[in-house]
């Protein structure tokens, strides 16, 4: 299978998607940069995290102009999976291919640490590698992580079991559910109606090696392994 | 063709949290400030455009908030009316474009350098 990263200027974790999917995972990839208007084939395109563009305006705000953007659309329109990690994330919110949109953490601070996840769906081809209620770490590391949608947005998402990652723990008591941005109902990563978008602010490729202090987030590429096909 | 400068306000749509407005609220009330309400922090955007008549400006600037400078699911946009650069403001001076009376000059004065 072919993942296509696309790289725009101020990306920073293109590189380690391409470590977690050629080393970790025994896939291909490549790179794609962001003015190109090709593909290359790609069976699965992720938005990498980063700072595309500095943050200017609001976080992926000028990015989803990039030339290749209208590409990535096309391709999620006739529903090729597309994962928006972290910057990725805010990208495809800009971009309208996910609902809500990622705003200053409510701390108004950077944070950068492992937090733990519930994976409340795996009904999805990102997650159906894990098992029902699964637990997973792996680190965030933004400024603009806050998922913020109206209440109706948020109250379908959680009826169509589209919210497929909660921050879970927190100092007191370490089964509740908990925002360390603020989250609306501590959202951590959703999928779109049609299922083949993910967007989630924790960077599973990240954490796809013991030696980085976990690899719960290779299963989200395995996920999409075994579902999308070779 | 005239000249622009169109401002563009950009606040966090109402109901949304807004922490950065809540700290700058509490730090007022740590300064006395004791009968502030609330604080919204936003944005303020200048355009410079090049356009045959102010409407023509404002409205393309509206097109640019729709599409950019703001985010209709977080943020509200408002756009000062304007006038030309160097000229008195339709309504004549000290009015403002759309009629109302402006306290000290044109509500809007950037636009003159």
């Amino acid at each position: 299978m072919k993942f296509g990263i696309v790289v725009f200027p101020g990306s920073n974790s293109d590189y380690d998607t391409y470590h977690a999917v050629v080393d970790q995972l025994g896939e291909e990839a490549v790179y794609l940069w962001h003015k190109d208007h090709d593909l290359q084939n790609s069976d699965v395109i992720v938005l990498p995290g980063g700072f595309s563009y500095g943050d200017y305006l609001r976080a992926g705000a000028i990015a989803r102009f990039s030339p290749i953007m209208n590409d990535v659309v096309a391709f999620a329109k006739k529903g090729g999976p597309v994962i928006g990690i972290c910057n990725g994330f805010q990208i495809a919110c800009e971009a309208g291919l996910l609902p809500g949109a990622l705003l200053r953490n409510e701390s108004l601070k950077y944070i950068c640490e492992f937090v733990r996840l519930r994976v409340t769906s795996t009904d999805t081809i990102f997650s159906n590698r894990y098992e029902d209620g699964a637990t997973a770490l792996m680190p965030i590391s933004h400024g603009d992580g806050r998922y913020t949608a109206d209440s109706e947005t948020v109250d379908r998402l959680e009826g169509e079991g589209r919210v497929v990652f909660r921050y879970l723990g927190g100092p007191r008591d370490a089964e509740e559910w908990w925002s360390p941005n603020g989250s609306m109902r501590a959202i951590a990563g959703i999928v779109n109606e049609q299922g083949n978008v993910l967007g989630m602010m924790p960077h599973p490729e990240r954490a796809v090696d013991p030696l980085l202090g976990s690899d719960d987030g290779l299963a989200i590429f395995e996920s999409l392994l075994s579902r999308v096909g070779v | 063709m005239s000249h622009f400068r169109i401002a563009v306000h950009i606040t966090p749509r109402r109901g949304i949290l807004d922490p950065q407005g809540k700290t700058v609220a509490g730090a007022l009330h740590t300064l006395g400030f004791s009968s502030v309400t609330d604080v919204h922090v936003g944005r303020y955007i200048i355009v410079e455009i090049d356009a045959a008549d102010r409407s023509e400006a404002e409205r393309q600037t509206r097109e640019m908030c729709e599409k950019l400078l703001a985010n209709p699911v977080i943020e509200d946009f408002e756009i000062e009316h304007s006038h030309p650069d160097g000229r008195e403001p339709a309504g004549g001076p000290g009015r403002h474009p759309d009629g109302r009376e402006a306290a000290g000059g044109p509500a809007f004065s950037a636009g003159r350098h």
